[in-house]
C-alpha cells in the first residue's frame, strides 16, 4: 500500500498550485477553480488521514462531505457575484473592479 | 463477474486464477455485449418506428432487414473525419469518446442475474447518477470544441437540460434505494424478489423515472439539444464518420439502458420464476423487461411531438421535480407508518401478507400522480387560453372569435 | 514498498490531479482551464477509491464534476468576452509563485519521512527544545510511514468493510453524530441558492 505521507505530499502540492492559481490569476473566475483545487487539496489531506489513521470513525469523511456543501455554495455565489459584476462593470478581471480602492 | 469466476472454478481453476480471469472477461463481455448491442436496438426501433408510421422498415438486407445496421456500420467506418477550421482539437476528439464512455462504465453496475453482474458497488445508485452526469462535460466539449454557433447553443440548451432533469430523476431513484435501505443494485434486486416490486409501492415515480430519463437521454419529446428545424443537429453539427457513430451509439445505447436500470430499480431486474436454480434466465427476464419499457419510451418519442425550450424546463421544474420530492416525502411516510409484514414465509404467504401495504402505498401514488397530472393539465389549459385571448387581441382577423379555441 | 496495482494506480491518479491543477492555473485559455480542473477533480476522486471512499467518490463526480466544474464552464460561457486576454496572469506572479513554492516546500518537509534523516534536523536545528525540527518531528511521530511493516497499524482494505454508505448515512441523522451541522449544511445551501439567484438575478426593470 502507498504510505500516507504519498497522499500528504499530492495535497501539499495540489494546495500550492491552487495557492499560486488565487494569487497570480486575472480573470476572477480562475480564481474561483484555484479556490477549488485548494478545497480538494484539503480534502485529500481530510480522507487520506481518516484512511490512515483512525478509518473506523467515519468523522472524516462526514468532514470531507461538508467540505463538498461548502464548494458548492461558495461555488454558486462565487459565480453569481461574478457574473452580477460583469453585467454591471463588463469585465470580470479582479483589477478592474476596484470602485472602493482609493 | 462473480457468476464467471465461479464458472472457471467449477472447470477446475483454481480460486485466485478464476477471480482474475473472472474480472478481465466479464469487462470484455460486458463492454462488448453492450457495446453491439446498438446494432440490434437500432433496427428495433428503426421497425417499430415504421409500425408506427404505417411503414414497413428496412427489409433488404437479412431476414426482416436484420443485418440492416451493418452495412450502416461500414458506411459511417468508411467516411472521412472533418475537422473543421479553428476547431478546439483535443476537446473535439474527446467528447465522443466521454459520451460512449460515460454510458458504457453504467453497465458495470447493472445486475444482469443472481450473480451476474459487473460489480456489486455498495454505492451502485450513487455510481450510476454520477456516471451518467459526464455525458454533459462531452455535449459541453462537443458544443465548444466545434467552433459553430449551432452547436454551442445546443451544448447551452444541453447543460440547462440535463442538470434539470437529473434532480427528478435523483430523487425517484431514491426511491428504490430507501425501500431497500442499500444503494447496492443487487440489493436492491435481492428486495424486490423478498417484497413486492418497487413499481407496485411507487408507481409515480416509475413515471418521474423513465420520463427524468429520457430527458437526460436528449430524446423526443426532450430532443431539444439536437432540435433539427432550429439547430440543425445541435452539438453535433461539425462530427462526421465514426465520431458521429459513436454520439449515435452513445444515444441509443443510453436509451436501452434506461429500460435495464429502470427494470432494475422498479420492475424486480432479472427477478423471475425458477430464476435461482438458472442463473443465466434472469438475462432473458432482465431483457424482456428491460425491451418492455424502451418500447414504451419508443412509443412516447413517437407519439409526441417535440418541446419548447420554456415548455420544457417548466415541465420540470413546475411538474416533475416538486411532484418527485412530495411523493418521496409521502412515500418515506407510508413506509414506516404501515406495519411492516412478517417476511419469513414462503413466496406466496410472503406476498399475501405485504399486500395490505403495497395497495395503500400503491393508491397513495397513483392518486398523487393522477392529481398532479390534473393540474398539470388545468395549468396547460390555462396557459392555452391566455395565448388564444391575446392572439385574438392582437390579429382578430386570422383568429375569429367563432373559431374553436386552441393550437 | 514494492509496486503493485494500487501503486500504480496511485501515481496514475496523482499525475492526473497535479497535472489536471497546474494547466488550470498556468493555461491561456480560460476553457481549457475549466476541462482541466475536471481532470484534477476525476484524479482527486480516482485518489478516494484508493483511500476505500467510494461514497466520497462518487459524489466528488456527481456534485464536483457534474455541478460545481459545468457551473464554472456556464459562468466562462456567459463572460466569454473575457476569453481572449493576452494576459493571463497579473504582474505579481513571480512573487505569487514564490509564495506557493515556499508553501509547498513547508509542506514537504512537514509531511514526508525526510524529518526523521539526520541531517535534515541539523539543518533546521532541531536538537534545541523548540526548534521547527523538534515540532514537526513530534507531528511526524504519529504518522506510519511505512504501512508494509507489520505493526504500522494501518487497517486493510479488507477489513473496512464495516464502514459504509450506511455508516455515513446514519452518521449524519443521529444526535450523537453530525444533525445538528448536517441541517445546517442543508440551511447554508439554500441561502446559497436564493443568494445565487437574487444576485445574478438580470434587474426586471
Amino acid at each position: 500500500m502507498v504510505p500516507l505521507w504519498f497522499y500528504l505530499v499530492v495535497s501539499a502540492a495540489l494546495f500550492a498550485i491552487g495557492a499560486y492559481g488565487a494569487l497570480a490569476r486575472r480573470n476572477a473566475i480562475a480564481i474561483v477553480m484555484s479556490v477549488e483545487l485548494m478545497l480538494n487539496a484539503a480534502n485529500i489531506n481530510l480522507v487520506a488521514f481518516w484512511r490512515y489513521l483512525n478509518p473506523f470513525e467515519i468523522n472524516g469523511q462526514i468532514f470531507a462531505a461538508f467540505v463538498f456543501i461548502v464548494a458548492a455554495a461558495e461555488a454558486a455565489v462565487g459565480l453569481a457575484l461574478i457574473i452580477a459584476i460583469y453585467r454591471s462593470r463588463q469585465t470580470v478581471i479582479v483589477e478592474d473592479v476596484n470602485m472602493l480602492k482609493w | 463477474m462473480y457468476y464467471v469466476s465461479e464458472l472457471l472454478k467449477d472447470a477446475g481453476l483454481s480460486d485466485g486464477l478464476a477471480n482474475t480471469l473472472g474480472i478481465y472477461i466479464s469487462v470484455i463481455l460486458l463492454a462488448t455485449v453492450f457495446l453491439l448491442l446498438p446494432i440490434f436496438t437500432i433496427w428495433v426501433e428503426r421497425k417499430v418506428a415504421a409500425r408506427f408510421q404505417n411503414r414497413v422498415g428496412p427489409n433488404r438486407v437479412g431476414p426482416f432487414g436484420l443485418l440492416q445496421s451493418i452495412p450502416d456500420v461500414v458506411k459511417l467506418l468508411g467516411k472521412e473525419l472533418i475537422f473543421p477550421r479553428n476547431v478546439d482539437r483535443i476537446p473535439y476528439m474527446v467528447s465522443p469518446v466521454l459520451m460512449v464512455m460515460s454510458v458504457v462504465m453504467t453497465v458495470a453496475v447493472a445486475p444482469l442475474g443472481p450473480n451476474i453482474i459487473g460489480t456489486d458497488l455498495s454505492i451502485g445508485a450513487l455510481y450510476f447518477v454520477a456516471i451518467s452526469s459526464l455525458a454533459t462535460i462531452g455535449v459541453v466539449m462537443a458544443g465548444w470544441g466545434s467552433n459553430n454557433k449551432y452547436a454551442l447553443l445546443g451544448a447551452f440548451r444541453t447543460v440547462a437540460q440535463l442538470i434539470s432533469y437529473e434532480i427528478p430523476l435523483v430523487f425517484t431513484l431514491l426511491i428504490p434505494v430507501m425501500l431497500a435501505g442499500t444503494m447496492s443494485m443487487q440489493k436492491i434486486v435481492d428486495f424486490q424478489g423478498d417484497n413486492y416490486w418497487v413499481f407496485f409501492y411507487a408507481p409515480a415515480a416509475f413515471f418521474i423515472f423513465v420520463l427524468s430519463n429520457l430527458g437526460e437521454v436528449g430524446r423526443s419529446p426532450f430532443d431539444l439539444i439536437e432540435a433539427e428545424s432550429e439547430l440543425v443537429a445541435g452539438f453535433m453539427i461539425e462530427y462526421s464518420g465514426m465520431a458521429f457513430a459513436m454520439f449515435y451509439l452513445a444515444e441509443f445505447l443510453h436509451a436501452f439502458l434506461i429500460g435495464v436500470f429502470a427494470a432494475t430499480l422498479f420492475m424486480g431486474g432479472w427477478q423471475g420464476p425458477f430464476v435461482q436454480d438458472v442463473p443465466a434466465l434472469g438475462i432473458l427476464y432482465l431483457t424482456a423487461k428491460a425491451f418492455f419499457i424502451y418500447f414504451l419510451t419508443m412509443w412516447v418519442r413517437l407519439t409526441l411531438p417535440r418541446f419548447r425550450i420554456d415548455q420544457m424546463m417548466a415541465f420540470n421544474w413546475k411538474f416533475l421535480v416538486p411532484v418527485s420530492i412530495v411523493h418521496l416525502l409521502i412515500t418515506g411516510f407510508f413506509w414506516k407508518v404501515l406495519p411492516e409484514p412478517d417476511v419469513t414465509g414462503n413466496f406466496i404467504e410472503r406476498l399475501w401478507y405485504g399486500a395490505p401495504r403495497m395497495l395503500v402505498m400503491f393508491v397513495v401514488s397513483a392518486l398523487l400522480l393522477g392529481y398532479s397530472l390534473r393540474m398539470l393539465r388545468n395549468a396547460i389549459l390555462r396557459v392555452r387560453e391566455e395565448t388564444t385571448a391575446k392572439l385574438r387581441e392582437a390579429y382578430p382577423t386570422a383568429h375569429p372569435t367563432t373559431a374553436p379555441a386552441g393550437d | 514498498m514494492e509496486i503493485t496495482w494500487q501503486t500504480i494506480a496511485f501515481a496514475a491518479f496523482a499525475v492526473m490531479t497535479l497535472g489536471g491543477g497546474l494547466m488550470v492555473v498556468l493555461s491561456r485559455n480560460l476553457w481549457h482551464s475549466a476541462l482541466f480542473l475536471m481532470l484534477s477533480l476525476f484524479g482527486t476522486s480516482g485518489l478516494f477509491v484508493l483511500l476505500v471512499a467510494p461514497f466520497l467518490a462518487a459524489v466528488q463526480v456527481l456534485v464536483y464534476i457534474g455541478a460545481i466544474a459545468i457551473l464554472v464552464l456556464f459562468a466562462i460561457m456567459l463572460t466569454r468576452r473575457m476569453m481572449g486576454l493576452e494576459e493571463t496572469q497579473n504582474t505579481q506572479w513571480p512573487a505569487a509563485a514564490a509564495v506557493a513554492l515556499v508553501l509547498f516546500l513547508i509542506l514537504f518537509v512537514t509531511v514526508s519521512p525526510l524529518v526523521d534523516e539526520q541531517w535534515f534536523k541539523d539543518i533546521l536545528g532541531g536538537d534545541k527544545k523548540d526548534g521547527l525540527g523538534q515540532r514537526i518531528s513530534t507531528l511526524n511521530a504519529d504518522l506510519p510511514v511505512d504501512p508494509d511493516a507489520k505493526d504500522s497499524g494501518v487497517v486493510a482494505n479488507e477489513d473496512l468493510n464495516i464502514v459504509t454508505v450506511e455508516a455515513i448515512g446514519e452518521a449524519l441523522v443521529t444526535r450523537d453524530g453530525f444533525v445538528l451541522p448536517f441541517e445546517l449544511a442543508s440551511i447554508l445551501l439554500t441561502a446559497a441558492l436564493i443568494g445565487a439567484i437574487v444576485v445574478a438575478r438580470e434587474d426586471e426593470a
